[in-house]
């Protein structure tokens, strides 16, 4: 059976929702090796072997801290090349679409980005143009590297016996070049990651820069909170939580647009949520077009009065 | 310093967008311009050629002859010279190819620095900056939000998820810029008359040392198999919050789909 590596993302050997969904994936096409690169791979491991990887590699330098993207897609290569996999997926993401680039021209190999469903021969499946088309394609050169977009397969448990592998890597010079000589961490919401979460309540403009009915919702759903562009600008919400094209493409079970007109620029990074509830004031807004329920009303009392009920509910 | 800026000519996203019977984008069905994303890389060019003398900004796009209107407008906002590569040969390369003619042109154009767009908006894969540094070499200084240069090295401020960090990389090197930072202008008046004097050469495939087989559509190494419209969405229930009637809607619609 081909061995697929599954590039895991984590945080410090916390993994995130979307490697599992990955290994579902992963197990339609073949047997999933999971790849932790940095540390915590002892940690990954406990989870990952909850999801069906039987084997974890462990790679990790110093370099993957100090310098940008190089120098993982350079270890990626030395385990490629080790392994001779049959297809390696990673999540995703705007610095694994980068890792993921380097890779395919280091390995000569044909990339996919952004699928949304892989198939057991496979071939993938692509949104494009604003959701209005789907496209099917394949790799036809080396193996194929594919990322694969959170929340694109269930993250199906099977449970199995699990062995680390520390795996060295060299990296050379040339990779070390785009330095990070600074770096000032942010404090974490205590909300679910944006692009992983189930239900993300988001914000724009017509909170008028008031984000605490939207905050005050989310955590009655136990969902993440987003913003559009035009309240990010305004400075109301900081850049990491806005969605669309430019922001994070977030495909939640429920997405719920308050304030927010569904500029083309935002629905690129929201149309494939399973269901969309907007609440607008505008019954002309265009966001209404492709919500499943619209709220033609004022955010300001419709959010605070679907939280009461919610946390009514909930009691 | 000479900075060559990539930008891309796309369909307007505001317009119908197709594609052709050879699953390649539909060029022509739709009116096309300047990626919008890629103005903020042109932006940032300008703005480090408005604090010194010696910067030259050298437009570069690939693509067919309609693409010469990103050069145009690239020229109006400021840029001193367009390249356009075009050649036939080209039409339907993938990710790999596009990097690969990209790298070769930069290569013979040989500036200090290459700042690209966040992502073109019509493939948005945000891979080609990765792929040409890669290609080149090159260090690559992604999603910057701010862009400076000092003597030989080039920084930028990320704005990450997990930190804010500052990067730098000695030049030459590629930059990619995000849309945050800093509104492109607008060509001015002066500008778009300054635009008809500059000059655009035409690069093709043979003067980058490429053969037509290694790029187009018959050489990619990613294949679209089939496109198909999806279905618009059947439009939704739209509900006025009058006597809290859009309240208790939605309030239905999270219970019934067992969002609580
Ligand atoms: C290159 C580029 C990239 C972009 N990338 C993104 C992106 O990634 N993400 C993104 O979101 N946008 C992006 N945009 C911007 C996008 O075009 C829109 O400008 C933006 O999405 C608008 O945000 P909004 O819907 O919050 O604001 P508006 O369009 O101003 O809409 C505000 C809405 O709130 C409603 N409203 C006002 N008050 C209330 C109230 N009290 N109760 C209920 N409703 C109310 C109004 O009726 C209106 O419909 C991008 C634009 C460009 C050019
Ligand atoms: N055909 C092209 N010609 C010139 N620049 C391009 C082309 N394709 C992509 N680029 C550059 O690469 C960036 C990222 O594009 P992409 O990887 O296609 O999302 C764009 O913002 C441009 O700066």
């Amino acid at each position: 059976m081909s061995q697929v590596l599954v590039v895991v993302e984590h945080s410090g050997g916390v993994v995130a929702k979307p490697a599992l969904e990955l290994l579902t994936i992963a197990r339609r096409i073949g047997e999933p090796i999971a790849v932790v690169l940095g540390g915590g791979a002892e940690q990954a491991a406990a989870t990952l072997a909850q999801y069906g990887a039987r084997r974890v590699l462990s790679v990790d330098a110093p370099a993957f801290e100090s310098f940008l993207v190089a120098p993982k897609a350079e270890a990626l290569a030395q385990v490629a090349e080790a392994v001779q996999p049959g297809a390696v997926l990673f999540t995703s993401t705007l610095e694994s679409k980068e890792v993921a680039a380097r890779l395919a021209i280091k390995i000569g190999a044909g990339l996919i980005t952004d699928a949304t469903d892989v198939r057991s021969d496979q071939t993938t499946i692509q949104t494009v143009f604003a959701g209005n088309w789907s496209a099917h394609a394949q790799v036809r050169t080396g193996v194929p590297v594919i990322t694969v977009k959170p929340n694109s397969a269930p993250a199906e448990p099977a449970p199995t016996e699990t062995v680390v592998e520390p795996v060295g890597v060299s990296i050379s010079d040339a990779a070390k070049t785009a330095r990070i000589v600074a770096s000032e961490p942010k404090r974490a919401s205590g909300r679910p990651d944006l692009t992983e979460a189930a239900i993300v309540v988001s914000g724009g403009r017509g909170t008028g820069g008031d984000f605490a009915a939207v905050e005050a919702l989310a955590d009655a759903l136990g969902a993440a909170v987003g913003a559009s562009r035009a309240a990010v600008d305004s400075g109301w919400y900081p850049h990491s939580y806005q969605v669309g094209q430019t922001g994070k493409t977030v495909s939640p079970q429920l997405y719920i647009a308050a304030g927010i007109s569904g500029a083309i620029q935002h629905r690129a990074g929201m149309q494939t949520s399973r269901a969309i509830v907007a609440i607008n004031k505008d019954p002309e807004a265009p966001i209404f077009a492709f919500a499943d329920l619209g709220v033609v009303g004022d955010l300001h009392t419709v959010l605070p009065a679907v939280t009461a009920e919610v946390a009514a509910r909930k009691s | 310093m000479r900075i060559v800026v990539l930008v891309k000519y796309v369909p307007d996203a505001t317009g119908e967008r197709s594609f052709a019977a050879d699953g390649t984008v539909d060029r022509a069905a739709a009116d096309g311009l300047l990626s919008e994303l890629d103005e903020y890389a042109i932006e940032q060019a300008l703005q480090l050629a408005d604090q010194a003398d010696d910067v030259e900004v050298v437009a570069m796009t690939l693509g067919p002859d309609d693409a010469v209107a990103a050069l145009k407008r690239s020229l109006q906002m400021g840029a001193s010279a367009g390249i356009h590569i075009n050649d036939d040969a080209v039409h339907g390369s993938d990710a790999l190819a596009t990097s690969a003619v990209l790298a070769a042109a930069i290569t013979k154009a040989a500036p200090d620095l290459v700042i690209c767009g966040m992502a073109s908006t019509d493939g948005s894969m945000g891979v080609i900056p990765a792929m040409i540094a890669e290609r080149l070499g090159w260090p690559a200084l992604t999603f910057g939000a701010t862009l400076s240069v000092q003597g030989e090295t080039v920084s930028i401020r990320r704005d990450g998820d997990v930190a804010s960090q500052t990067i730098e990389a000695s030049m030459p090197a590629v930059v990619r810029v995000t849309d945050q930072s800093g509104e492109p202008r607008y060509p001015s008046m002066k500008g778009i008359l300054a635009a008809k004097k500059k000059s655009v050469e035409e690069w093709t495939l043979a003067g980058l040392g490429l053969q037509p087989a290694e790029v187009g559509l018959a050489a990619a190494w990613t294949t679209v198999l089939e496109v198909t419209p999806r279905p618009p969405k059947p439009a939704g229930r739209v509900v006025p919050d009058s006597d809290g009637a859009g309240t208790s809607a939605l309030v239905d619609f999270l219970s019934t789909g067992k969002y609580i």
